[in-house]
């Protein structure tokens, strides 16, 4: 009897989100006539795009059993200098490209320094680092967003444009797909590989799993450590990036509401296929399930305002399922 | 009198006890022993209401009682004191405080603590068993030791009638193992009833009046000390008769391996000279506190150097991290083998494999099928009990988890094994298997350095031992010439053996 309920819970453990995933998607597509047409389906990966790069940052330092919480307003930063390098000072794509990406890694850099060989806690460190570049981000483009034509302070409008080619990382489309939905996967593959396949992502996993018994196994783990906030910086970064190839624009603070959601979707991620451990493709999936839930809801006539319950409800019980299991295993 | 009675349990697939009876008398301490997985300890947190029994009966005094959980253990007079002492202690609270945690969080409790009359009472407390501890002192400047004596103390003052203990003396150093058990004793004469659980039979002997011992969760007798010996108790816990515990080592000693000359860093390490030979198996000893841990650990690059050299083959090397030492062919099995040794919530496999895992990889992506192929290799030779490679490491015994840490190594080029207390919360069996497994490594020509407090076993398996005292070695021995009494005095800080 008491190893049947158990069945039912392993079962519910290991494939809950994926259950809730499908019953959501079955139930929208019968109950609304154009939720499963190919544009909306588009809609809802681009939707999730951003979050889900976010998202993968987030697990990338959770592997290592970090937190960092800069990485919306990494996110922000990135959108705002890619912006500001092509309407103000008229650089072309691949520079706006290219400098928020160094300038992401060099972040991480600076989180890994901190919590590292200063050693603050990780997420006061990059607590710290998320108002530190926020406040910057708005200093640099003088309070206001950063767009085509946008007037100058010192009278007159912006001579130069967002560039052609820089909208197209966001708006986009290749064979009917947005590009930003390109991105997402590629990365999102990218990262699995990287954590589940290569000795790196072993290191990492390791050095969060017992840090004393990694270290004394001869792992660097301060290299290691290093690596997780950097890759953590340049997917943060690179999100910003195609935010502001979205937007069009650099907006203000633009990259903040990112970090909650991305968090949410590393932890919803947790609980895929029952492995309790920060993972790529569960981080994937968790942007995608909320994404899925909030656009079906949104078609129901849901209002958008009240979106944030169902983000909390999912979480709560993709949390429930993890450490309810943590907590009785054995 | 408090009697269990046909104690049986079962968890998901495993039968951990079946049909125990066990005794403890008011003014009697009494010994409870077995290999590691023997049940030990479930029976004991059968008493202290962690776990509920599925079957049997707890009998006080003639009444039956129901323990379904720690509050019913406590209101029947049982104290447990788990050997994981931070657990129950709040360590920015004082000793007063700790000792009287019961009645201050206690729901009849006035609305305001009295401060004087806490500091009062918890100081009677420490006087009627005769600990030196201020009750003002912060649990958190406390010594290990120490801080189970304000457990003993705070079980006093609970009244307790039974008194568990798991495991007490196995951090603790000889001077504050004497010190345990003169309060121990103390409170014995008191009337309290006492369990023993200690992997250290000679200490039983000294201690306890009887002595219960447990095999594979069933009861294998119990038996008066007096009429006992420890050579038949390790028979009863391993249901066979001990062959000589030690496997005989081989003189086959070549050139000179890892050479240390002045060394001195953290942990208060100075002026360290020794080498190590190959297929040399050097003992490094003495109390704890000796340095033996930290000397260790400073060999493989935890921690830093501040002056001397360390030469390997007589090539100058740098240690100043772990994975210096790896690359250099050093291998540390830790002595915190659950923090320090091993990841529990990986496989076998994973562990295992974790310092070779390059070995394993092209182009830096894991080959499952040569990663599967070292572990088996590494499970059979070191003879880890397991069903398969992909056991998770927290479902073994301590002493499959020791060979596991061992094992590990063995897949390494590693030249130089650091050994420190690698048979520490290993039981009996287990232990003999570890002993063979550093023979082996003497006869395959490795250095090894055999650092471990307990005298009998550096003597039974060493060419050579140095004595640690404050962080130096204070003298070098041939093991064939000395005895146990010599190197408890040199580790006590004695300077002239014999004279």
């Amino acid at each position: 009897m008491e190893s049947k309920k158990l069945d039912i819970f392993g079962f519910f453990y290991k494939y809950g989100t994926i259950l809730v995933t499908i019953l959501a998607l079955l139930y929208f597509s019968l109950t609304l006539d154009n939720f499963l047409n190919f544009n909306n389906v588009t809609n809802i990966f681009r939707s999730v795009s951003i979050v889900a790069l976010i998202g993968l940052a987030i697990t990338i330092s959770l592997t290592i059993d970090g937190f960092d919480l800069s990485v919306g307003a990494i996110a922000g930063f990135a959108a705002v200098i890619a912006a500001k390098f092509m309407v103000i000072w008229g650089f072309g794509a691949v520079t706006a490209v290219i400098v928020p990406l160094i300038v992401g890694i060099l972040i991480g850099g600076i989180n890994a320094f901190l919590i590292i060989k200063i050693g603050i806690q990780d997420m006061l460190a990059t607590l710290s680092m998320m108002f530190l570049l926020t406040g910057i981000s708005v200093t640099f483009q003088n309070g206001s967003a950063i767009y085509n034509f946008m007037p100058i302070p010192g009278g007159g409008i912006a001579e130069f444009t967002m560039n052609k080619a820089f909208l197209f990382i966001g708006q986009g489309k290749f064979l009917g797909i947005p590009v930003p939905v390109y991105i997402m996967l590629v990365v999102a593959t990218l990262v699995h590989i990287f954590l589940n396949y290569t000795k790196h992502g072993r290191y990492l996993y390791m050095i969060g799993g017992n840090h004393e018994a990694a270290k004394l196994s001869g792992i660097k783990i301060n290299r290691y450590k290093l690596i997780a906030y950097v890759m953590s910086g340049f997917l943060s970064a690179l999100a910003g990036v195609v935010l502001a190839a979205r937007l069009g624009s650099g907006e203000v603070d633009a990259g903040s509401p990112y970090l909650m959601d991305g968090v949410a979707a590393a932890f919803v991620g947790f609980s895929v296929l029952g492995t309790g451990k920060p993972n790529a493709f569960g981080t994937l999936l968790g942007a995608l399930l909320m994404g899925i839930l909030l656009n079906g809801l949104v078609m129901m006539d849901f209002p958008y305002y009240s979106q944030d319950i169902v983000k909390g409800i999912v979480l709560l019980l993709a949390l429930g399922l993890t450490y309810y299991k943590m907590k009785h295993k054995g | 009198m408090l009697s269990m009675k046909q104690i049986s349990k079962s968890f998901p697939g495993v039968q951990a006890l079946t049909g125990v009876d066990f005794e403890i008398k008011p003014g009697e301490i009494h010994a409870l022993v077995g290999a590691n997985g023997a049940g030990k300890s479930t029976l004991m947190k059968i008493l202290s209401g962690a776990y509920r029994a599925t079957e049997g009966e707890i009998i006080i005094d003639g009444n039956r009682v129901e323990i379904n959980d720690p509050t019913d253990s406590k209101r029947n007079g049982i104290v447990i004191v788990y050997q994981e002492v931070d657990t129950a202690l709040v360590p920015h609270l004082t000793v007063a405080e700790n000792i009287m945690m019961d009645q201050i969080v206690s729901p009849d409790h006035s609305l305001f603590v009295r401060w004087s009359d806490i500091y009062k009472e918890a100081q009677e407390v420490i006087d009627a068993i005769g600990l030196h501890i201020e009750p003002k002192q912060l649990i958190s400047d406390l010594t290990l030791s120490q801080k189970q004596m304000v457990l003993l103390g705070r079980a006093v003052y609970q009244k307790a009638q039974y008194l568990l203990l798991d495991e007490p003396t196995a951090p603790l150093s000889l001077t504050e193992t004497e010190k345990l058990f003169t309060i121990i004793e103390k409170l014995r004469n008191d009337g309290m009833g006492i369990v023993f659980i200690s992997h250290r039979l000679d200490e039983v002997f000294n201690t306890c009046e009887k002595i219960t011992v447990l095999r594979d969760g069933k009861l294998v007798d119990t038996y008066s000390i007096a009429k006992s010996s420890i050579d038949k108790i390790v028979e009863a816990m391993l249901g066979r008769k001990l062959e000589n515990a030690f496997p005989q080592i081989k003189e086959d000693i070549g050139e000179k391996l890892l050479e240390v000359k002045g060394l001195s860093g953290d942990g208060g390490i100075h002026a360290i000279d020794l080498h190590v030979d190959a297929g040399e198996i050097v003992g490094i000893t003495g109390l704890v506190g000796g340095g033996k841990t930290e000397l260790c650990k400073l060999l493989f690059g935890e921690g830093k150097i501040h002056e001397g050299e360390v030469r390997l083959k007589g090539k100058k090397i740098s240690l100043r991290t772990p994975h210096d030492a790896v690359k250099a062919g050093f291998a540390l099995v830790p002595e915190e083998r659950r923090k320090e040794g091993i990841l529990v919530e990986e496989s076998i496999a994973t562990n295992l494999t974790l310092p070779t895992l390059s070995r394993y990889c092209s182009a830096t992506l894991m080959r499952k099928n040569r990663i599967k192929k070292a572990s088996l290799e590494s499970i059979e030779k070191v003879g880890i009990k397991t069903p398969h490679e992909k056991q998770l490491v927290s479902n073994l015994s301590g002493g499959n988890q020791q060979k596991v840490v061992i094992g590990k190594w063995l897949l390494s080029d590693a030249e130089i094994f650091l050994l420190d207390e690698p048979t520490k919360g290993v039981d009996v069996g287990s232990k003999s298997d570890i002993y063979a497994l550093i023979s082996e490594l003497g006869e395959a020509h490795k250095g090894v350095i055999y650092a471990s407090c307990e005298f009998s076993e550096v003597l039974g398996l060493s060419h050579r031992i140095y004595v640690m005292y404050n962080g130096t070695i204070v003298k070098e021995l041939i093991t064939a010439d000395t005895s146990e009494e010599e190197l408890l005095f040199y580790s006590t800080g004695g300077t002239e053996f014999g004279k």
